[in-house]
């Protein structure tokens, strides 16, 4: 790696590797970092060396991944993988580990393109082990070729039909899917239907997903209203309650899933404002029509923005790049203008679909927001759900006191896990908007660092001279 | 949010730990207090510290008021009805070469001669006895026992409640805009309504030099931070609060397990918007500290790292007592080490407000040095 | 865990709690553990609780084993390498039995 870049994008998915393929092909010195051995993010992980028989199991979306792949090798685009980005800085300097040695960097232009984790589903019992989440088995699915028979799958939201899909046409037993759809959600998504319709490619495949979960005999129970996941050293059980009735599954593996929610860490610990989506019920990225915040020089393309899907991850990844580029004087704005114009009309037609999506798939209350007083918020901490009552009360206003007072937040996760939970809570007993909440002060390191890591730092290579 | 006048017997300003220690003891000496902050109580410097409670190193000045401070922070109970995380873990300054160590021994005896005795020099083998932990290469060190650390938020949160209990008011989320003086009372303006005492105190921090000026005085204070950074948990493996002769540390480990790197390298304050920049060099320079010192910790995790608003004098030294300014007073500036000072200097400017003197030496700390 | 048909994969030998775990190239540790039907990685230094990995990709930082004698490792972010050694992380991680030591301190990997 060199001191220093033109361009420096930060994760391997459609959007990052969309992104440094443009700035390569346009000839600057681009810098990829991402985590992971291979590119292709979460939603195409390791796509470029994905070796199941069957390519039926994972499905034609996820292989159309390889395109990208290809183009970012071809490219030539410098990749660094295994590489933890744990700081960027207003002044876009990068802290990044790699082989357990951190170093500093600089670039005249940030692309973060870190996607989406899952949202947080804290209910009774969600850290006994043996609850893992959909998105989890996904992963192990694809990277590992790894699936786990008679599991019970729990949740909302298209990621949870797509594994439990792709688990059918793997030939995986499915021990039920309870289904946390609210009933109201029907209504609240009937508004946006019009405009879904336009999407009929993508409603037709949601379809398609249930019709065969129903026709492969699994049991579907819908409109599920709370959970509780039970068992001392290991889960052994759920419980769900429909209306009034309250029924048990015996069961030692189960997947959660309620949705994706932006990975924010990195790009607020850097300065960038965000915004609460009440759409999406999570912090959305502030960016202009070139993806670029209000940091200047940093931009955020795909998930990491707010929540659009792959495709149109890709499209803002592009977009992102032509702006950068033009920042950097590679283009003109005139160029760039015409060059992003097919992708801004790829992008408008992805996002066609989200609001209906966003409403039909929206997470109920109760699963946001613990009721049950001993139900963990913050996993790493064992912080319950009690206790941050309880210092609301005593008066936290916002995630930052309310940290110093319980300790949610302070564990190894920085508030991935809790953050969107406690943000949502404090809300509500002060009865004030999330926004007014606001969200925890991140800082950097973004991820936990080695003390022998940290200290390699100080003997690394020079930034540039001249840089305070 | 009240608009008005609210008149007290006393305006302090700043709400920090010095804030509310002040304002607390003036409550107990029977005057009706008013904090106001501009922030929320506790923001800066208060709760980011690497909340160290020591006489040890001391300057020398600082010295009395440190003994003092730690009487106080045994009984803390009795202060402030909460224990605040206080721990009587001893401190211990380690020597890696025997020139280290002799600098230590001169140390020792300056403050002896000056009537002293809680700094002890310690051997290797009792070094180890005390640090299991510590690199083999150490030769010795300094020890205070009875000296130790405490848990900053929880401290500044107790003197507040304390401090409420006693009848103090608290006005957060409030700048203080002008200030003057109308005859004999004190007429600070600020957003949430105009403030009038006979008595006003400097507790501001690093903004201190700006409410000094507001008074006519002059206090170069620079807004510093200084970095720190905490560990993942780790099972328990030292006890006392261990700084370097040699290197800039300050390290400690907490009940919970967790592990406190600090020792004075700076990151950058921006205290017009409260912001802090942290400087990953030098945090890797305490890094290598940390682990030249405690080798078995290379492979701990760092899990956060921050830097608080603190007030710098050029000497190093608080700027505590009378201003110029009849009825006004100063406590700020306390340079990175004014944490273990907070219960005893708030006692000094009661005394100073009710009595007109102190039974402790503040002559080193006057304003009018500047 | 059943492992779906695929392309043959190089094995790789490596120990999980002092017992033979066999894995191939590219799994992630957390994938071998879960594999090898090992679905208890840690206990937690609050209170002891036992934790398996939960997202399977770096956020959750539930997944945290001992790995060649360094603690704190994410399972689901390393792969797997011949002669590994895995160990569950009971509490809070120790910084080593020997306080000691003679100054030579392995890397971590």
């Amino acid at each position: 790696m060199k001191d220093h870049y033109d361009i420096v994008v930060v994760g391997a998915g459609p959007a990052g590797m969309a992104a440094a393929t443009v700035a390569a092909e346009h000839g600057v010195g681009v810098l990829l970092l991402d985590e992971q051995p291979v590119a292709g993010g979460q939603i195409y992980r390791d796509v470029g060396r994905q070796t199941l028989d069957d390519r039926n199991i994972l499905g034609p979306d996820y292989y159309e991944g390889r395109e990208l792949v290809s183009a970012l090798q071809a490219s030539g685009a410098e990749h660094v993988t295994g590489a933890t980005v744990w700081q960027l800085s207003p002044q876009r300097e990068i802290g990044v580990s790699k082989d357990g040695i951190a170093r500093l960097l600089s670039a005249d232009q940030v692309i973060l393109a870190t996607g989406a984790q899952e949202r947080p589903f804290p209910v009774p019992g969600w850290t006994l082990a043996g609850v893992m989440t959909a998105g989890g088995a996904q992963v192990l699915l694809k990277s590992a070729a790894l699936a786990e028979p008679d599991a019970v799958f729990a949740g909302t939201g298209p990621l949870l039909y797509l594994v439990a899909n792709q688990y059918v046409k793997a030939g995986i037993p499915i021990r039920a899917i309870l289904d946390t759809t609210p009933r109201a959600n029907r209504l609240r998504a009937l508004p946006h239907l019009p405009a879904a319709l336009m999407s009929m490619g993508a409603l037709l495949k949601g379809r398609r997903w249930m019709a065969e979960l129903r026709a492969a005999g699994i049991p579907f129970i819908k409109h599920v209203e709370d959970l509780k996941l039970l068992g001392t050293d290991a889960l052994s059980g759920v419980e769900y309650r429909r209306r009034d009735r309250w029924r048990r599954l015996d069961t030692t593996r189960i997947f959660l899933h309620q949705g994706i929610v932006p990975n924010v860490n990195l790009a607020m610990a850097a300065g960038c404002a965000h915004r609460w989506s009440d759409a999406q019920l999570c912090w959305h990225a502030v960016t202009d029509a070139w993806a670029e915040t209000d940091v200047p020089g940093i931009a955020i393309a795909g998930d990491g923005a707010g929540i659009d899907g792959a495709i149109a991850a890709e499209c803002l990844g592009r977009i992102a790049a032509y702006g950068a580029l033009q920042r950097c004087a590679r283009l003109d704005a005139r160029e760039r203008d015409r060059l992003a114009a097919p992708q801004r009309r790829t992008l408008s037609e992805e996002r066609r679909i989200r609001p209906f999506l966003d409403a039909m798939f929206r997470p109920s209350r109760r699963f946001r927001l613990p009721e049950d007083d001993a139900t963990i918020v913050c996993r790493c901490e064992e912080v319950p759900a009690a206790r941050v009552v309880e210092s609301v009360a005593l008066g936290c206003v916002g995630p930052n006191q309310l940290k110093a007072f319980s300790r949610c937040g302070m564990g190894p996760c920085q508030g991935r896990l809790c953050g969107l939970t406690i943000s949502e809570m404090i809300a509500r007993q002060r009865g004030v908007p999330v926004a007014e909440v606001g969200a925890l002060r991140l800082r950097p390191p973004v991820k936990p660092l080695m003390l022998a890591e940290l200290a390699a730092l100080a003997t690394a290579p020079e930034s540039i001279p001249g840089r305070d | 949010m009240a608009s008005g006048t609210h008149t007290a017997d006393a305006i302090v300003i700043g709400g920090g730990l010095h804030g509310c220690a002040t304002a607390l003891h003036l409550a107990r000496a029977g005057l009706a207090a008013i904090v106001v902050e501009k922030d929320s109580v506790g923001r800066h410097a208060s709760s980011a510290n690497a909340g160290g409670v020591r006489r040890l190193g001391r300057a020398l000045p600082e010295i009395p008021l440190a003994v003092a401070a730690l009487a106080s922070w045994h009984q803390i109970r009795d202060l402030v009805d909460d224990d605040c995380g206080f721990a009587s873990s001893s401190q211990v300054k380690v020597a890696e070469t025997e020139s280290e160590l002799q600098a230590l021994r001169q140390r020792r005896d300056t403050v002896l001669d000056l009537g002293f005795k809680h700094e002890e020099i310690i051997d290797q083998a009792q070094l180890r006895e005390l640090v299991p932990a510590i690199a083999p290469h150490c030769v010795g060190g300094m020890a205070v026992h009875g000296d130790g650390h405490a848990n900053p938020f929880l401290t500044v949160q107790a003197f507040k409640r304390k401090a409420l209990a006693l009848g103090v008011r608290f006005l957060e989320g409030t700048p203080v805009e002008a200030l003057q003086k109308l005859g004999e009372t004190w007429q600070v303006r600020s957003a949430r309504g105009g403030l009038e005492a006979p008595i006003l105190v400097n507790c501001a921090g690093a903004w201190g030099g700006h409410i000094a000026a507001m008074l006519g005085e002059h206090a170069p204070v620079e807004a510093q931070a200084l970095m720190l950074m905490i560990t993942a948990r780790v099972k328990p493996f030292v006890k006392p609060v261990v700084g370097a002769q040699g290197r800039m540390l300050s390290f400690k480990q907490f009940d919970n397990g967790t592990v406190l790197i600090g020792g004075g390298h700076q990151g950058r304050a921006e205290p017009e918007s409260n912001g802090t920049h942290l400087n990953f060099k030098g945090l890797a320079a305490s890094a290598i500290t940390a682990a030249a010192l405690f080798p078995s910790l290379r492979g701990v995790q760092i899990v956060r790292c921050w830097a608080g608003i603190e007030g710098q004098m050029p000497d190093r030294i608080p700027v505590i007592g009378a201003s110029a300014a009849k009825g006004a007073y100063h406590a700020f500036g306390f340079s990175g080490h004014g944490f273990a000072l907070g219960p005893i200097v708030g006692r000094i400017i009661a005394d100073l407000v009710v009595k007109g003197d102190t039974d402790l030496p503040i002559e080193a700390f006057d304003i009018g040095r500047f | 865990m059943r492992r779906i048909p695929r392309d043959d994969a190089p094995q790789v030998r490596m120990e999980f709690e002092g017992q033979a775990l066999l894995a191939y190239t590219g799994d992630t540790v957390a994938a071998a553990l879960l594999a090898g039907n090992h679905w208890n990685f840690r206990t937690t230094p609050v209170s002891g609780a036992i934790r398996g990995p939960f997202c399977m990709m770096g956020v959750c930082f539930d997944c945290l084993v001992e790995i060649d004698g360094v603690a704190n490792r994410q399972a689901c972010m390393i792969e797997v390498r011949e002669g590994m050694r895995v160990k569950r992380q009971l509490g809070a991680s120790d910084i080593g039995a020997d306080l000691f030591t003679d100054g030579e301190q392995e890397t971590p990997p």
